[in-house]
């Protein structure tokens, strides 16, 4: 671990005051950034301990909707009866995500900036250009089970390992970030980028800015929704495909649908072009398997995740089926529903 | 106060130490001016050093000196000076010996600062140039030059061949012939490997290291750095796990004791969970089974062939065919064993080494057999169930696996089967009912222990054995109470310290066997030290009585039938001594290690719910029905096979060490990344201890529980998901893609 300063802000102003570059990090939990300086893979030579902002708690907003601070706790904002009601599929996607001791301490601003769990991004003995950009891809070639198959580059095929982004993705979230140029809200969408030729760059977050918090829109998905996340273990580990649905129904016909993947892109993958073909159709096999081909026709493995596609697939299917059916699935009771 | 027995259920005598934070691991020795080591391993698979650059990790403050080949002491120039009692025929690693590289990850240089946080920072800045040489570490294609060695390792067991196998297997109807892989798994205890070695100023060291064997590493630290055996002292008294890592010397007791020993200062090395990926592991292996058959399901031929991985500088070898021969009646069977070299560090024994992987395997082929005669898997074991062993035609000294067949058969439920792969369902889900058998050698070594009576009435029974968490302490301390008669809390079990008396290496689930009957003899000895000190007592309270009429109760010695007796402190009070001791050695009977057969066994029963399409697999439902002889502590030994239960179930779903081969170098080097069961993995498992008397294994009846547990697990959920699904899948683990991918071709 490298020597680094250290300082806690209680303030927002600041917490923003002198930073720039890459050598600062904000640390919140703690619980990604923290292995990935004992691994010397991020170097900071200036912390800055944010957890005493005020950015800690979930509030109404105007329209309805819901605002996280960036501060708020995965464990918090998962039990939180305001998002238990209108938000299950995030509450969900939270829990199926790491262990609740990590649970505890991740914030939901980490959350979203977590790094890849690529084994060679960990590994500075190894090329990553995503850590060392420039100096090549070991994943691809090498072993490479739990990389990406949609949205890869030449320059790297990884993941982004979260499931509460998958979770926000589906929920058309809003990522609130302040720098010192001011406030800006990033679509969902567009907050996480594909690696392409730069895949050292996770984020469309600038130097220096801040998240302050993620808005939920009023419209809530308490019905027909689901979080699947298909695993090597039952619990604590990545997904190897995840899939979160939102769904409205309407008179037998789905009238609103929106689909993200984890575990299969360098972002939570959404194809808003397939979803749009869904809507109105009949929530059946039929159409879930040709939504299902629609949105992995471009999927492409990397030979140790080959498997991927097919799975895809099939926990889409069945993810389609259990929002359909108001059957979400659990994350405590280790059958699929 | 009821009289202690063996066979009552015992609270861990050491739980409340642990549960409290009171019980020291080797890194956790409060030590003054303590210097911390980081060790740096190497970034290629082969090769030399060229150049390593020291200075700019020298400049930190706080950083005071990084060792390397260059500037190491001198350290003992034979191979047979680094030997220890773990080890394998070859030369053992010698960090820091040269410029050489066997292996990626091998230990190159030790940087020691001030704090641990100072040396993980520096090893950063320490420069180091490779000249690189062609290498492979990929097994499959190391096989074609696999070889049997001349030199065979100590625990290797040979095979023998009987009948024609070949031409029997021709000739018979039924025939199942398959090919099967068990992929490199590393231990992973949850203690990291760490020595803390104190510098005691007058050339003499302590060494708290974490290890399965004081004694074991106090030879090989004095032989390697010229030490008298008088100037080291090895302790361990409280093991994180081990599962065989801790069998060895590991590279950071030496690092560390060449620091220490240089500096002449204390130094501690603490392996990272990285690290725990840079040494010891079971070693890959592919398994051939052909089994032939009557109609009716029975064997009269059996081939085994496997080949298991091993590393260019020691010959690590298993015993890994023997397993069906042995257990299995057939009058023709023929086996074959080789081991292939890759540039890897030497694989080394983890629970159960050879058995795990082989007994395994066969089990999974017996499954196939089962089929392909159309017989009940559990009928099909019994049809040529073998009464002794197949192999070398002698005697069992006792073999009640028939009594856990129907034990736990009935306790599973198992006639409530229905045969055919994919019949049993429970709403969408495929269920899947597998069964298979475990096998292990029920060993004893040579132990001594101290038993002493002190004026408080305290018992102490001392060995220099370890406790890596399987209950020593709590048995030693039982037979102890129940051999002389006391309380439990009368009673202080010490071990884990090289200056106690002599003890093996606490491996191959010989201890209880072996340091429980020195403790039982040794407190016998001690009983008659006490009796005879009773002819001091005024008016002789044992009057014309021998010693084999007395007995010991209630924390009294007393004539057999007598009503009252007299306490041991009284008679040691009588003797006129501050104490007094016994010092006794157990060792196995010659005569019946020549004339039987001596083995552990298990009838393992698993249900596993499937859901075909997701390839989502659960274990909900395990029993393991085990034949280990008398079981001291029913807690301590139940835990033994959950333990073992759960580590099948990582060896048959998830642990796999995943190796890049064009960089001959481990990837998945984390806990978050090499999966182990997870507690949502883990539904419910039943141990069944099944009656089995035995005076001839062990002076106690005792044939140790450590492996057993874990025999033949994997097998039956790798059956059990054949009979949920029709598909086989024949390489562990058996992860979602491999459920996914296999067509149902095989399905009957």
């Amino acid at each position: 671990m490298n020597p680094f300063s250290y300082e806690r802000p209680d303030n927002v102003a600041g917490a923003l005051r002198g930073v720039d570059g890459r050598s600062v990090k904000f640390i919140a939990g703690g619980t990604n950034l923290l292995d990935l300086m004992k691994e010397g893979v991020e170097r900071p030579s200036r912390l800055i301990d944010i957890n005493h902002l005020p950015l800690g708690k979930i509030e109404e907003n105007e329209d309805g909707g819901l605002r996280i601070g960036a501060l708020v706790r995965n464990a918090d904002a998962a039990y939180d009866e305001r998002i238990k009601a209108g938000y299950p599929l995030l509450s969900s996607a939270f829990l199926a995500g790491a262990s609740p001791q990590l649970r505890n301490a991740a914030s939901t601003g980490g959350n979203l900036l977590q790094r890849t769990r690529c084994y060679y991004f960990y590994d500075t003995a190894t090329p990553c250009n995503k850590r060392e950009p420039g100096s090549g891809c070991s994943a691809i070639g090498g072993v490479n089970r739990i990389h990406a198959i949609l949205g890869a580059s030449d320059q790297c095929i990884a993941t982004h390992p979260s499931d509460m982004c998958v979770g926000l993705a589906a929920l058309n979230a809003k990522v609130r970030v302040t720098g010192e140029e001011g406030d800006r809200v990033i679509e969902f969408a567009d907050f996480h980028r594909l690696p392409g030729n730069t895949p050292h760059i996770d984020t469309t977050l600038k130097a220096g800015e801040l998240i302050t918090g993620v808005d939920l829109p009023g419209e809530t998905f308490d019905t027909n929704f689901t979080y699947l996340k298909l695993r090597d273990r039952l619990s604590y580990a990545f997904a190897l495909v995840s899939v979160a649905v939102a769904m409205k129904l309407d008179g037998g016909k789905i009238a609103e649908v929106r689909v993200a993947l984890g575990g299969v892109a360098h972002k939570p993958w959404r194809n808003t072009e397939a979803e749009a073909v869904l809507v109105g159709q009949a929530p059946e096999a039929a159409a879930f398997a040709t939504f299902a081909e629609n949105v992995l026709r471009e999927a492409k493995g990397q030979g140790h995740n080959d498997f991927k596609t097919d799975l895809a697939k099939r926990a889409i299917m069945r993810a389609l089926r259990q929002a359909a059916a108001g059957t979400p699935q659990s994350q405590t009771h280790k059958r699929v529903a | 106060m009821a009289q202690v027995e063996i066979g009552m259920p015992q609270r861990r005598v050491e739980g409340e130490l642990k549960v409290t934070g009171q019980a020291r691991y080797a890194a956790e020795y409060p030590v003054e001016g303590l210097l911390y080591g980081f060790v740096i391993n190497a970034t290629i698979a082969k090769g030399r050093i060229a150049k390593i650059d020291t200075t700019a990790a020298l400049a930190v403050p706080g950083v005071i000196e990084v060792f390397t080949h260059e500037n190491r002491p001198n350290l003992a120039w034979f191979d047979r000076s680094y030997k220890d009692d773990g080890d394998s025929p070859g030369s053992p690693l010698r960090p820091l010996y040269d410029d050489k590289i066997l292996y990626d990850a091998q230990p190159i240089a030790l940087l020691v600062a001030e704090t641990f946080e100072i040396a993980r920072y520096a090893v950063g800045l320490v420069d180091i140039e490779y000249e690189r040489e062609d290498f492979n570490t990929d097994f499959v294609s190391a096989l074609p030059d696999r070889f049997f060695p001349k030199k065979k390792r100590a625990f290797y067991t040979p095979f023998k061949d009987r009948g024609d196998a070949p031409n029997a297997y021709k000739d018979l109807p039924v025939q199942v012939s398959n090919d099967y892989h068990m992929v490199s798994e590393h231990h992973n205890p949850m203690e990291l490997n760490a020595t803390t070695v104190v510098w005691e100023g007058d050339g003499k060291i302590t060494v708290y290291d974490k290890n399965q064997g004081s004694q074991n590493v106090q030879k090989y630290l004095a032989s390697v750095f010229g030490l008298s055996k008088d100037k080291v002292r090895v302790l361990n008294p409280f093991v994180g796990g081990a599962f065989g890592s801790g069998l060895r010397p590991e590279y950071q007791v030496y690092m560390a004791t060449l620091a220490a020993t240089t500096l002449k200062h204390s130094v501690r090395v603490t392996l990272t969970r990285q690290q725990m990926f840079s040494h010891v592991h079971r070693p890959e292996a592919v398994q051939t089974v052909s089994l032939a058959s009557d109609e009716t399901g029975r064997m009269n031929a059996m081939m085994v062939e496997a080949t298991t991985s091993t590393s260019r500088y020691e010959n690590f070898m298993e015993t890994v065919v023997n397993w069906g021969g042995t257990a299995y009646a057939c009058e023709n069977a023929k086996f074959d064993y080789n081991i292939a070299a890759l540039d890897i560090h030497t694989p080394g024994d983890m629970r159960a080494p050879g058995a795990a992987t082989g007994m395994n395997i066969f089990e999974m082929a017996m499954d196939e057999l089962a089929y392909a005669a159309n017989v009940d898997p559990l009928e099909l074991r019994i049809k040529n169930y073998s009464e002794q062993d197949a192999m070398n035609n002698t005697p069992y000294t006792s073999k009640a696996l028939m009594s856990a067949y129907k034990e736990g058969a009935a306790r599973f439920g198992w006639e409530k089967r229905s045969q055919a792969p994919r019949s049993m369902k429970d709403g969408t889900e495929l269920v899947g009912w597998g069964m298979a058998t475990g096998m292990w050698e029920a060993m004893m070594a040579v132990a001594t222990v101290r038993a002493r009576i002190g004026a408080n009435g305290q018992l102490e029974v001392a060995s220099a054995t370890s406790d890596i968490g399987t209950g020593t302490y709590t048995i030693m301390t039982q037979i102890a109470a129940e051999t002389l008669g006391l309380p439990m809390d009368r009673v202080t079990a010490k071990l884990g310290d090289s200056d106690l008396p002599l003890s093996p290496i606490e491996g191959g689930s010989w201890t209880a066997a072996t340091v429980g009957a020195a403790v039982q003899l040794a407190c016998r000895a001690l009983g008659e030290k006490l009796f005879k000190a009773a002819s001091k007592v005024p008016g002789n309270p044992f009057g014309d009585a021998k010693f084999d009429q007395i007995e010991f109760i209630d924390g009294q010695a007393r004539v057999r039938g007598k009503a009252t007796g007299i306490s041991l402190q009284d008679l040691l009070h009588a003797s006129g001594e501050p104490w007094l001791e016994a010092e006794e050695t157990a060792k196995p009977s010659m005569i019946t290690n020549m004339t039987k057969s001596r083995h552990t066994h298990s009838a393992v029963f698993v249900e596993v719910k499937v859901d075909e399409e997701l390839g989502v697999v659960r274990v909900t439902r395990v029993v393991n029905a085990v034949a280990g002889g008398r079981i001291i502590n029913p807690l301590t030994a139940r835990s033994q096979i959950l333990g073992g239960v759960v580590m099948g179930m990582g060896m048959a779903l998830h642990e796999d060490t995943l190796m890049d081969h064009r960089l001959g170098r481990i990837m998945n080097h984390s806990l978050a990344e090499y999966h182990v069961p997870a507690h949502a993995d883990v539904f419910d498992i039943d141990v069944i201890f099944v009656d089995e008397p035995d005076p001839e294994v062990s002076p106690l009846g005792v044939k140790g529980l450590g492996e057993i547990g874990i025999v033949g697990v994997a097998a039956a959920i790798s059956n059990a998901i054949f009979h949920a699904t029709g598909k086989r899948v024949r390489s562990f683990p058996i992860t979602i893609d491999k459920i996914l991918s296999i067509d149902t071709t095989d399905a009957l």
